[in-house]
């Protein structure tokens, strides 16, 4: 099962190594990870996709919770957020497949941010469940190259986390 | 407090002073050249050992007998790397040691410089938290948090590495009062409905077990542990660890639990339906075949981590909290229980007297469970320090505990070579008690280099040697589990220990018959420098009763058997 943390931690150098090393060492498995500076610079807000059991989950977080550097953790159940990734992909188009691309991506309210005679670059935010869609959708016409972010969350409604530290 | 800039590392000493440290465990290098200079005038007493490993165990051995913070410091690259071990022991074991590293200067870093090696990472699994110091104005809230984090909570080992340039960089030094730590909060008060409800717990049980670990001692909570076990009647097994943390002459001591624990508490464990686990984290070595472990009792589990719930085990109850305030309230919440246990504790009698720790005496060849009972004959209030191995869980058998900080060993890492470091440690901390390693030939051997340090220190101990020319530990499993394919554990012939310990100009005594061994520990005992006895025992001696790895605690060899 997936779980999604959302992580307050100091914005300090090595704290990265020292949340990524608990979890390579701990052997629990990270399925996203993205890091960022929340609305106060000295707080950085990790945004974690965890694989395992309730069990494994509890593990990870008081393990997180112990780092001197992490100042929160919070669990975020999919019925109670909202998330986010974002990938760019990089399709090939050529005069004759070019509209039908730009149709998808309209479909997907996807963007295009790069066009060359060869190939358009679009961007696309949503669940993993819409970006796997646009990319099965695209693969026909060749798709060159993807990249994409981990994913973001936010708790629904007025709930925050890490409260009064933040 | 001064309004004068000082150097970093006059800030240093500054800040060590603040934090009351009496001793440093050290060894000087190049880009320590700095803080060696202050502290050559500085009243800290430091003790220069002979590698840098032993600097991390002796600051781990003085924290454990004495309850404060440990200090031991090495240089930049290699000094730093050879404190890993030692960390990575304080750190299994939750032993409070403060580490400082020199580094090379702040713009070479990252550099590959001369003797360069990042600590910082080479220690993050291992340290409760480590600190790299870019500005030397950082350096006394640095200290000060280093401190705190140590030695509060679960305790536990924090790096500090100071580059030179932080050293030698001069500010205005104002040491703060208090720490500001966002994310670290180790006050966690205590959940009294948790606790009223392992009350009734305990009312509820007709077989109940405590099951006592290191957390106890660290805590200070032996005299609340001993009001509970009495009030509610219940008998006390301790980890390795928790030696100590319950009088084993108390009629309700089970003594230790687990691969080499006494069948009697293996099986009141096993047969209890209710396990108090206090301040222990239910290691390979106690629990066996974890599905098997306690399988009708249901688990009460106080600990401080709350990491350490469910980690293992399954757990009906926890108890997050400081074992000491957790014991208090339980035991105002609980009576003087008459009624219980008449049954109970007369199952465990009748073990008791059926399978008591045993070995077959000999008049020819000394016995190394012999050795162990005639020094706690000779010197019952000493601190028994253990290398790892045969010796350290003959000491654990044979010796009897009866104080908390009266056996420091090395648990959860079984760091060979621990035992004589740590037990200079231990005799710089409490110089008025009689301090013995209890050792085996082949862990001395890893640090016998430490001689020179209480040659030269004028620090006595006593290394009783238990020279069964094996590793004899390996020897055992070799025996056992490997068809007697002693595959590179014979270390027979390897050096006269009484000529090594003379060539250090300290005592060196060797016992070769039963008969010979009082007079060596009492000779030992009033020498008036460090000595090394050589008490040559039976090579193949050993270590029962023996759950083997990954079988159930009450599927146990015994001698008998094993023959």
């Amino acid at each position: 099962m997936r779980h999604t943390l959302a992580v307050l931690v100091e914005n300090k150098p090595g704290v990265l190594a020292r949340v990524s090393g608990l979890f390579s060492r701990r052997g629990y498995n990270i399925d996203s990870l993205a890091v960022g500076m929340t609305e106060n610079p000295e707080i950085s807000r990790m945004t974690i996709v965890v694989e395992g059991d309730d069990r494994v989950l509890a593990q990870v977080i008081s393990q997180l919770s112990k780092l001197i550097d992490v100042i929160s953790v919070s669990d975020l159940p999919s019925s109670e957020s909202v998330d986010r990734g974002l990938a760019l992909i990089k399709v090939a188009a050529d005069m004759d497949t070019r509209a039908e691309i730009l149709q998808i991506a309209g479909i997907f309210r996807a963007k295009i941010i790069d066009i060359s005679a060869e190939t358009l670059v679009i961007e696309v935010t949503g669940d993993k469940g819409k970006i796997r869609a646009i990319e099965n959708m695209l693969g026909r016409f060749g798709i060159k190259e993807v990249v994409r972010t981990g994913r973001v969350a936010l708790h629904r409604g007025t709930k925050t986390v890490g409260g009064e530290y933040r | 407090m001064t309004d004068t800039p000082i150097s970093g590392a006059k800030a240093l000493i500054n800040c060590l002073k603040n934090e009351g440290v009496d001793t440093i465990f050290g060894y000087p290098g190049g880009v320590l050249l700095p803080l060696y200079d202050e502290l050559y005038d500085s009243d800290i007493n430091h003790i220069l050992v002979r590698h840098e490993q032993c600097a991390a165990h002796a600051a781990d051995g003085y924290a454990r007998a004495t309850g404060k913070v440990g200090v031991c410091l090495a240089t930049s690259g290699p000094g730093a790397t050879n404190l890993v071990t030692g960390i990575a022991n304080a750190y299994m074991d939750s032993t409070p040691i403060v580490a400082i590293t020199g580094q090379v200067p702040t713009p070479m870093i990252g550099n590959d410089a001369f003797q360069e090696a990042d600590i910082t990472g080479i220690t993050l699994p291992i340290t409760k938290h480590n600190y790299l110091v870019r500005d030397a104005e950082d350096l006394p809230w640095v200290v000060k948090e280093a401190f705190y984090i140590a030695s509060t909570g679960r305790p536990g080992p924090v790096l500090i590495d100071l580059p030179k340039d932080i050293t030698t960089d001069e500010f205005e030094f104002i040491y703060p009062k208090k720490t500001h730590l966002r994310g670290y909060h180790p006050d966690v008060g205590i959940d009294e409905d948790a606790v009223k409800r392992a009350a009734s717990m305990i009312l509820d049980s007709e077989c109940p077990v405590i099951y006592a670990g290191g957390g106890v001692i660290i805590s200070d909570s032996s005299s609340e542990l001993l009001r509970l076990a009495e009030t509610i009647q219940a008998p006390v097994t301790t980890t390795l660890l928790g030696i100590g943390a319950f009088p084993q002459s108390n009629k309700l001591s089970l003594r230790m639990l687990g691969m080499h624990g006494t069948k009697y508490a293996n099986y009141a464990v096993q047969e209890s339906d209710l396990l108090i686990a206090i301040g222990a984290r239910f290691d390979d070595r106690v629990t066996g075949k974890i599905d098997a472990f306690a399988p009708h009792a249901k688990v009460i589990h106080i600990d401080i981590d709350p990491a350490e719930i469910r980690k293992n085990v399954r757990v009906d109850l926890p108890v997050i909290g400081d074992a000491k305030t957790i014991l208090q309230s339980l035991n105002s919440h609980l009576q003087k229980m008459q009624t219980r246990s008449g049954a109970w504790l007369g199952k465990i009698d009748a073990w008791k007297k059926k399978h008591p720790l045993s070995y077959v005496q000999s008049d020819d060849v000394i016995k190394p469970q012999y050795v162990i009972q005639e020094i706690h004959r000779a010197c019952p209030d000493a601190i028994i320090v253990t290398e790892v191995g045969q010796n350290q869980m003959w000491a654990a058998q044979y010796f009897q505990f009866e104080n908390p900080r009266t056996f420091i060993t090395s648990g959860g890492l079984g760091t060979m070579g621990y035992g004589f470091p740590a037990a200079i440690g231990a005799k710089v901390g409490c110089p008025d008690r009689t301090v013995i390693d209890i050792a085996g030939d082949g862990s001395f051997q890893m640090v016998s280099q430490e001689l020179a340090t209480v040659a030269t220190n004028n620090i006595k101990v006593i290394v009783a040697i238990l020279n069964n020319s094996y590793l004899g530990m390996v020897r055992q499993w070799q025996e056992l589990f490997f068809d007697e394919r002693y595959s590179y554990t014979d270390i027979s012939q390897s050096v006269d220990f009484v000529k090594l310990a003379e060539a250090y100009n300290l005592v060196g005594i060797r016992a070769e018959k039963p008969s010979e061994v009082p007079a060596a520990i009492s000779e030992a005992l009033s020498a008036d420098r460090t000595v090394v006895i050589d008490f040559v025992v039976d090579p193949t001696e050993n270590v029962f009763p023996m759950v083997p790895a990954g079988a159930a605690i009450n599927e146990i060899l015994d001698p008998e058997v094993a023959a």
